[in-house]
């Protein structure tokens, strides 16, 4: 068990801070979150910053076009980037950790060289269709339809929860190609230009008030057989060797950030007095073992990927249901710390508090988490 | 960074387990049980004898030389396998009270209002200082009783009729522990006892090499293996549990095919693992605030399981002869010994503030909503 780092990761990290201490100051000002082509634009003009430095697809494998970095490298970028304030991986999300890592893994050569590049640069944006109105948790359970006719698929049906819809230029998609086979064994893996005639895109609101997604809905949507990444009916494997790409990093930046907000919430407490209330003293303690143990956790999990060669563990179960409740517990400590300004939504953390209530929804529900906990990691029965 | 078990760190945790599989199987630990937690001192020497006490000795000085992340590791099989005994002091003593290292001295502990463990059996008692943030400079933060000042405490002692059948238990004489042993010395006589812990150290060297890293180090060590030892009854209970939950049909199922069933056994999982993480890495850094959420949140694994695993356990579980009551009286002992869940969270608060620290420059735009995993 060591939890030093070696010369040469520090050496990396050290190469990090200096890149980003010489370009952070030099970014625009950060757009309004419901300014979506400013988002789209503030994204991805990091995203070709990172590329240009030479820190684009830093886990992916080389010969995709990536840094082909250790999962402990790509641990301290997750780390260094969030402690410095850089951007978040925002609309270059699907193509940077699930669109491309498939491509990269499943893709033609043809494939490869037509839609990584764009990733890497911030040239292009991708989005998720998977969710439908009747498949969440039962994902297989999926029917947007499509038929072959000729060189293309014609597609139909509605997907949800879509996020950057409005602004992707691409979308991972799963469709139904073999209605009568079982359901896992019909599926197949498209990807579909967001341009295409038939794609209507309607935002929907959250109840935070923002538009953080989007239901699409697909009438008659031509997408060539050539954009088939895997083979047809193969696409609920091809969809889960992305997780593969998972090594324990998930969230990173996110427990840097909460460790980060709870060192807020106690100045903030000490500043107007709350500290003198042990139970809220106390509360922050707490949350500050849980943020701690999560960070340890996962230097577990990114060294065990590190061993295994990037295998995953189906340990990120363990961690995502820990994290999103401990997470949701944050909030409502901040909450408690506000006081009475806990209710205007101009207060930093109040909105958090809201958003905080997708975590235990969002990326397979803690319901969900518990079943794979459960039947996967401790082996019990499938069952009800 | 490589914060896994070497091949080493792996081999010495399963020897303990196929030790104490051996030494202490369920029959021994039943017949343990019947006996009201006596000690077997054969089974103490046999401990000693396999370097459980000595192990963060030197070797020079007949120790095995090994760190706090081994201890980590062979309490958390004595916790797996409830194995009796004041083992957190016997092997904090060791270099410090002749014999303790080998198995030959039985050694307890006092720490502030807490109740004794196994002191009509003790060779010697360690009299932990009253403050977790105590003045440095006092031998390892403890002081030690033997001789006539221990049979001078052990006659101040009350009995206590003990919830936990494998610990025998004594009230402490009051405000023993608060003071240390010095206000102990003026109030009852117990004069020798910093003379004794200095005349100790000077014969077993080992001792003051392990100079003190902070404040309090006793409490905080005693602390982490204590937490080392919740952590291994939570890995238990929850394997228990599953097991059960497994094998048990209603409804012509097993019960552990059942969600109210199963997610009881998932989240004793995630109770277990982050408490896994803290306590190896508290073992690494020896980090006092990183000890207190081991502490924590060990604390919590083991009394969660415990209760869980009694639940999943049904009728069956509330009876004498399952073993699982067994895990939760001891976890619910241990989580009342050394750092109580409100110390803890006060170390934990206090070591909570940005004073000192650099700010951080705010590019980031809020969070998206589906952070990871992207919604679609």
């Amino acid at each position: 068990m060591d939890l030093a780092y070696t010369e040469a990761e520090e050496e990396f990290r050290g190469r990090l801070r200096e890149w980003l201490a010489a370009v952070l100051p030099g970014l625009p000002a950060k757009p309004s979150p419901d300014d979506w082509p400013a988002r789209r634009a503030y994204d991805t003009t990091w995203q070709r910053m990172l590329y240009d430095a030479g820190y684009a697809g830093l886990h992916w494998p080389v010969d995709a076009g990536g840094q082909g970095a250790t999962p402990t490298q790509h641990l301290i970028f997750l780390e260094e980037t969030e402690k410095a304030g850089a951007p978040y991986v925002g609309a270059n999300f699907v193509g940077l950790l699930h669109a491309g890592p498939t491509i990269a893994a499943e893709g033609t050569a043809g494939q490869r060289a037509r839609w990584l590049p764009p990733v890497l640069r911030g040239d292009e944006i991708w989005c998720q269709g998977f969710s439908e109105p009747d498949a969440g948790s039962d994902l297989a359970a999926l029917r947007t339809r499509a038929v072959r006719d000729g060189d293309d698929y014609v597609v139909t049906g509605q997907k949800i929860w879509t996020s950057h819809a409005e602004v992707a230029d691409w979308c991972e998609l799963l469709v139904r190609t073999d209605p009568d086979a079982p359901k896992h064994r019909g599926i197949s893996w498209l990807a579909m230009p967001m341009d295409a005639p038939g794609i209507t895109v309607r935002p929907l609101r959250t109840l935070a008030g923002s538009t953080e997604f989007a239901e699409v809905f697909l009438d008659e949507v031509r997408v060539p057989a050539s954009c088939r990444v895997g083979a047809e009916n193969d696409g609920w494997r091809v969809t889960m060797v992305t997780l593969s790409f998972e090594r324990g990093t998930a969230f990173v930046g996110e427990v840097v950030a909460c460790r980060r907000t709870l060192d807020a919430l106690a100045d903030e407490a000490r500043r107007t007095g709350r500290w003198d209330d042990p139970v809220l003293r106390r509360r922050l303690g707490r949350l500050n073992a849980e943020f701690r143990a999560l960070w340890r956790l996962t230097q577990a999990n990114v060294s065990e990927s590190e061993r295994t060669g990037g295998v995953p563990g189906v340990g990120g179960s363990v961690f995502k249901l820990r994290y999103s409740g401990v997470r949701q517990e944050l909030y409502e400590a901040a909450a408690e710390v506000l006081g009475a300004d806990a209710f205007d939504v101009d207060r930093e953390w109040v909105l958090d508090r809201l958003s905080s209530l997708s975590y235990t929804i969002a990326a397979g529900t803690s319901q969900i988490q518990r079943n794979i906990v459960a039947e996967r990691i401790l082996g019990l029965p499938k069952g009800r | 960074m490589d914060f896994q078990l070497s091949d080493d760190q792996r081999a010495l945790r399963s020897g303990m387990r196929d030790l104490l599989g051996a030494v202490f199987d369920r029959d021994r630990l039943r017949a343990a049980v019947e006996r009201d937690g006596a000690l077997d001192r054969s089974l103490w020497r046999e401990l000693g004898a396999a370097g459980f006490f000595a192990l963060r000795l030197p070797e020079e000085a007949g120790g095995v030389g090994l760190g706090l992340p081994e201890a980590v590791l062979l309490f958390e099989e004595a916790g797996r396998a409830l194995l009796p005994g004041p083992l957190v002091a016997t092997h904090l003593a060791a270099g410090l009270v002749k014999g303790a290292a080998e198995g030959e001295a039985v050694v307890t502990a006092v720490a502030a209002d807490q109740p004794v463990a196994h002191l009509a059996e003790a060779d010697a008692v360690l009299v932990a200082d009253g403050q977790a943030s105590g003045l440095p400079g006092e031998t390892e933060g403890a002081e030690v009783l033997s001789g006539e000042a221990l049979r001078a405490f052990v006659a101040a002692a009350g009995p206590v009729r003990s919830m936990d059948p494998l610990t025998p238990l004594h009230r402490a004489p009051a405000g023993a522990a608060l003071a240390g042993a010095g206000r102990v010395s003026a109030s009852e006589g117990f004069r020798t006892a910093s003379e004794r812990t200095r005349a100790d150290a000077e014969r077993a060297p080992a001792a003051t090499e392990r100079a003190p890293a902070h404040a309090g180090r006793f409490r905080f060590e005693a602390a982490l293996l204590t937490a080392a030892e919740q952590l291994g009854s939570a890995a238990r209970t929850t394997e228990a549990a599953v097991q059960h939950a497994g094998d048990r049909e209603q409804f012509g199922s097993p019960i552990g095919s059942f969600q109210a069933v199963k997610h009881l056994c998932a989240d004793m999982l995630a109770r277990t693992e982050p408490a896994r993480a803290a306590v190896y890495a508290a073992a690494v850094t020896g980090d006092p605030v990183e000890i207190a959420a081991a502490k924590l949140l060990a604390d919590e694994a083991a009394v969660g399981n415990a209760r869980d695993c009694l639940q999943i356990h049904g009728g069956m579980g509330f009876t004498w002869e399952a073993d699982v009551h067994l895990h939760l009286k001891r976890a619910w002992l241990r989580a009342a010994s050394w750092l109580t869940g409100a110390g803890a969270e006060e170390l934990l608060a206090a070591g909570l503030g940005t004073a000192g620290r650099l700010p951080r420059s705010s590019a980031a735009y809020g969070r998206p909503v589906p952070e990871a995993g992207g919604g679609g």
